[in-house]
């Protein structure tokens, strides 16, 4: 062992933690008061055009026009069909009349002051669990990734790291409360479920494959909980736009802040093609590094049966985005199908199921 | 497997009304069967066969596996009897070697095969065509746009095409110009081939890799063999304790190397709080022979790092202590001499020890007992072991002789003493009680049956070794399929149809449009950097009121509305239907 094991660095990184799922929480709490106001907001402007007697034109809540207007002309509907990039500009007058966010999930001019608060103490929450993360593996002297503790830790470091880094380039702040929900459930869930001391790994895992094997495995399944996040807010997307096409109530009205269905839908197909070749390589990399530790590069263990699993959930939802029928709804579940199996994998697998990867540390 | 049913679904309702209600034709076994081949090969059976194998795979991780460890299996059954055996005839314990889960997997490898050949064969072709003909509304592509090149730049419209096939081609595009001197020139474009090259390749791939799975099943093998430190293994059939042959294993395939364990060696972890006492290094110094007249050769057999030899790989896989005793007979002769590899019970190398000594005269002597590397009493006065390091070694025995029933033939496991038939000699509630043995000590056994010392502990390790030629094409198979995805995923296959034409007051119009086949969220993108290409192609100003990507009402919407003589009537068919999905159709 090159390092030896540094208590006082462990401590540290558990105070980091505490201090990152705290802020994380205001975060959290100020996500959610955007939602209501910028709600509480649009439905006041609706009321109002409503009083005066003209239909709310302004036909985004981000208020800017969707897409072009060769695209409204154009009749989106008819390429909606076909996930080309006019389609995902749609916007608003592509989900049939309901009032969404901007597909393309650009900026808008509006300031939402909440979010923006929102937004920048999730980054600073983000920074202290950076730091957590980074005296963990200094306390430890290795990768922060050795039992589940470090897994969800560092994963849950990854998920609003990847989610800050998008922000940069995507208004994608409607997935705030969604994202930093689940950041703190991961944090919650390793220090009350798989807390762990910093401790040196078993022999089984020093390996630098466990650098690779493991770093992948944590990045492709940040992504995923993006995906997870999107889809589900899909689904929800798609009722609403179905009920109100129908000629039900908007009930939803926060959902206005989100884009449409089909934008969610493109956006975490493209996510989700990234975080696919990413599990690939995680099968792949574990079968090299299982053929190095156990003689066999697959033998059907537990874990393995999971991650074959996942792969191949995953690799049906690309595929249901091509079959007619399957896109939209059905591919929205079968991404978070995938997902749930990543869950499972995760928890019950590594602590219930008995076999070769039984590492938790617990 | 990708856009070949987004043509389909561009059915109308009515259509797909008619068709239900349409009356079945009556086929012959032979439309049957290629109806079943079409079902078979559909996109949706497809799906439903990788979503069924997801599913089929979950209860081999529910079960315990026969593969995996047979005697989970048998214990399993005996637990729970009411449903054990049903269970087993649903072959829910090999269930990756089980009918049903192969039967999945195979009908959708055919599925896969049906798909991917006729794919190649249409997509050869494609490669080897020209573009499609250029749609005669372009305006009705995903993208669209024009631009006007001023009389006073002197650029005709045969020339502008050729630039803009220029430009394109430096794109990597593959072009074909049409009509270039004609009234209204214009040229078909198209790039991207890789993705669908990709595609198949991701597809073919993944059925190299179960013919190299299926191929280290044939001609592989596995062994495990237990080595006490100064052991020697000789690799030949003999030399294993267990083997698991390929089905076209032969004997010969066993190249006689030899590797002997000089010494073994744990580092145990004494920092950290919760996991003291946890091994945190194995370390095996062996000497090995590549075969009996090769010179030996000192290597470091470590776990995650094997040992490869003769065309195996030897692995650490297990490790435990080996008490060395001597054990003499009633005679007064050494009966038995050497170490005793003892079975791990629990922590801290807690092991189970049984010896045999079947050569003791006149009586045969069995053993029955504890090791412990660091023996402590607790206060209930039961035995337990402290450390995992020999601090305390204790070996705690009940002793027995008779009979031990070697001689019959039949197997018997080394690590069980049947004491059925046997008279006791030692143990605690015996007035002579039970034995206890510190290294060095020695007890002589009551009645003049012999003695037993306790000399000394080593460390034994156990290997596996194994030789699977389809590995490496399994990882050259599984390499390729990725490289193909990657491709498949972030290739592009877009066309691109230019037009102009010279409008009435010697303006040079140009139009153009982008379609895309398959997922591609980067058109809008490639349709700006293309426009500003030929921007500076042509020195256009920059227009200011720039909408993004999509610029299009600025200009005229259409070649045809300005054009002296009409696209349409040039074109020379004006009743032909092109809509958006003209292009796509031709597939």
């Amino acid at each position: 062992m090159p390092f030896g094991i540094n208590e006082t660095m462990g401590q540290y990184s558990e105070l980091f933690m505490l201090l990152a799922a705290g802020t994380y929480t205001v975060a959290f709490i100020a996500f959610a008061w955007d939602l209501a106001k910028s709600s509480k907001a649009l439905r006041a402007v609706d009321l109002k055009a409503a009083q005066a007697g003209t239909p709310a034109k302004v036909p985004v809540a981000a208020g800017v026009a969707a897409g072009s207007v060769r695209d409204r002309l154009d009749g989106p509907a008819d390429r909606a069909e076909r996930p080309s990039s006019s389609a995902a500009r749609a916007g608003g007058a592509g989900a049939g009349g309901v009032r969404t966010a901007d597909g393309d999930m650009k900026y808008a001019a509006e300031r939402r002051v909440p979010a923006r608060v929102a937004v920048a103490l999730t980054t600073l929450a983000a920074v202290i669990h950076g730091a957590g993360v980074v005296t963990r593996a200094l306390g430890a002297g290795r990768v922060p990734w050795g039992n589940m503790y470090e897994f969800l830790t560092t994963g849950a470091f990854l998920v609003a790291a990847v989610f800050l880094l998008s922000l940069i380039r995507r208004d994608l702040r409607f997935l705030g409360t969604f994202v930093v929900g689940l950041v703190i459930i991961m944090m919650v869930a390793a220090s009350v479920a798989f807390w762990t001391p910093v401790g040196h790994l078993v022999p089984a895992l020093q390996s630098y494959w466990l650098v690779i094997h493991v770093s992948i495995a944590v990045l492709s399944s940040s992504l995923f909980t993006l995906t997870f996040a999107m889809s589900a807010l899909q689904l929800v997307q798609s009722h609403r736009q179905k009920t109100v096409a129908a000629g039900g109530a908007d009930n939803l009205g926060f959902m206005r802040l989100v884009p449409s269905a089909l934008s969610l839908e493109n956006l975490s197909y493209r996510i989700n093609a990234i975080a696919f070749i990413g599990w690939t390589f995680t099968l792949m990399f574990g079968a090299i590094w299982a053929e190095k530790a156990w003689g066999r590069f697959w033998g059907w263990d537990t874990k393995e049966v999971w991650t074959f699993v996942i792969w191949v959930v995953y690799a049906g939802y690309l595929h249901a985005r091509a079959t007619r029928g399957w896109t939209g709804t059905r591919a929205a579940w079968l991404s978070i199908v995938g997902y749930l199996c990543v869950i499972f994998n995760f928890t019950i697998v590594n602590t219930l199921f008995n076999g070769l990867h039984s590492y938790s540390g617990l | 497997m990708s856009e070949r049913v987004n043509v389909k679904k561009k059915q109308s309702a009515p259509i797909a009304e008619a068709k239900a209600q349409a009356a079945l034709p009556a086929l012959g076994p032979k439309g049957m069967l290629r109806w079943a081949w079409t079902q078979l090969t559909s996109m949706r059976t497809a799906l439903f066969l990788l979503l069924l194998l997801a599913v089929a795979a979950v209860p081999g991780s529910l079960f315990p596996q026969r593969p995996a460890n047979p005697a989970n299996v048998t214990q399993y059954i005996t637990d729970h009897p009411d449903y054990g055996k049903l269970l087993d005839s649903l072959q829910l314990y090999d269930v990756y070697s089980s009918v049903w889960f192969s039967a999945i997997y195979l009908l959708l490898f055919i599925s896969l095969i049906g798909c991917v050949v006729p794919r190649a064969i249409a997509h050869y072709k494609a490669m080897r065509s020209q573009p499609p003909r250029t749609p005669q509304r372009l305006s009705r592509l995903p993208e669209y746009g024009t631009l006007v090149i001023p009389s006073g730049a002197g650029i005709p419209a045969s020339e502008a095409i050729n630039n803009a096939a220029g430009i394109l081609r430096k794109r990597g595009y593959r072009v074909e110009v049409r009509d270039a001197d004609g009234a209204l020139p214009s040229l078909g474009a198209e790039r991207g081939f890789l993705k669908e090259v990709g595609n198949l390749v991701f597809h073919t791939s993944l059925i190299g890799v179960l013919v190299s799975v299926a191929a280290g099943g044939l001609f592989g093998y596995s062994g495990q063999r237990i080595l006490v430190e100064g052991d020697t293994f000789v690799n030949t059939l003999v030399g294993y304790d267990q083997f698991s042959p390929g089905t076209n294993f032969q004997s010969s395939q066993l190249q006689p190397y030899s590797l002997q364990l000089n010494k073994f060696n744990i580092t145990f972890d004494r920092e950290s709080k919760g996991k003291f006492g946890q091994p945190i290094d194995f370390a095996a110094t062996v000497t090995t022979k590549e075969n009996p007249d090769a010179p030996p050769k000192q290597e470091l057999l470590k776990v995650n790092d094997p040992v490869s030899l003769g065309g195996t790989s030897i692995y650490l896989t297990g490790n435990g202590y080996a008490p060395v005793v001597t054990i003499r007979d009633g005679n007064g002769n050494i009966a038995m001499q050497g170490p005793v590899v003892a079975k791990l019970q629990g922590q801290n190398y807690y092991s189970s020890v049984v010896i045999k000594v079947p050569d003791a005269k006149p009586d045969q002597l069995g053993f029955v007992g504890f090791f412990l590397p660091t023996a402590f009493v607790n206060d209930k006065n039961v035995s337990f072991s402290a450390d995992p390091e020999l601090f305390n070694p204790q070996l705690t025995l009940n002793s027995y002789y008779g009979n031990l029933g070697l001689d019959t033939g039949a197997p018997q496991n080394v690590f069980e003493l049947d004491v059925k038939n046997l008279t006791p000699l030692n143990a605690r509630n015996l007035a002579a009680g039970g034995i206890t043995l510190a290294p060095g000590s020695t007890y002589t056994l009551p009645d003049g049956k012999g003695s037993i010392s306790f000399d000394g502990v080593k460390r034994y390790i156990g290997v596996d070794i194994h030789h699977n030629p389809g590995q490496v094409y399994a990882l050259v198979f599984a390499l390729l399929a990725v490289a193909g995805l990657i491709l498949s995923l972030y290739v592009n296959r877009r066309r691109v149809w230019v037009r102009t034409g010279t409008a009435d007051d010697g303006r040079t119009m140009v139009e153009y449009g982008l379609l895309a086949r398959g997922e591609d969220h980067r058109l809008a993108g490639e349709a700006a950097a293309l426009r500003k290409l030929f921007s500076t192609e042509w020195q256009l100003p920059e227009e200011s009121a720039a909408e993004d990507s999509a610029p299009s009402q600025q200009t005229p919407s259409r070649i045809s509305d300005n054009v002296a003589g009409s696209v349409d009537n040039a074109a020379g068919s004006p009743t032909t239907p092109a809509g958006p999905t003209g292009p796509e159709k031709d597939q």
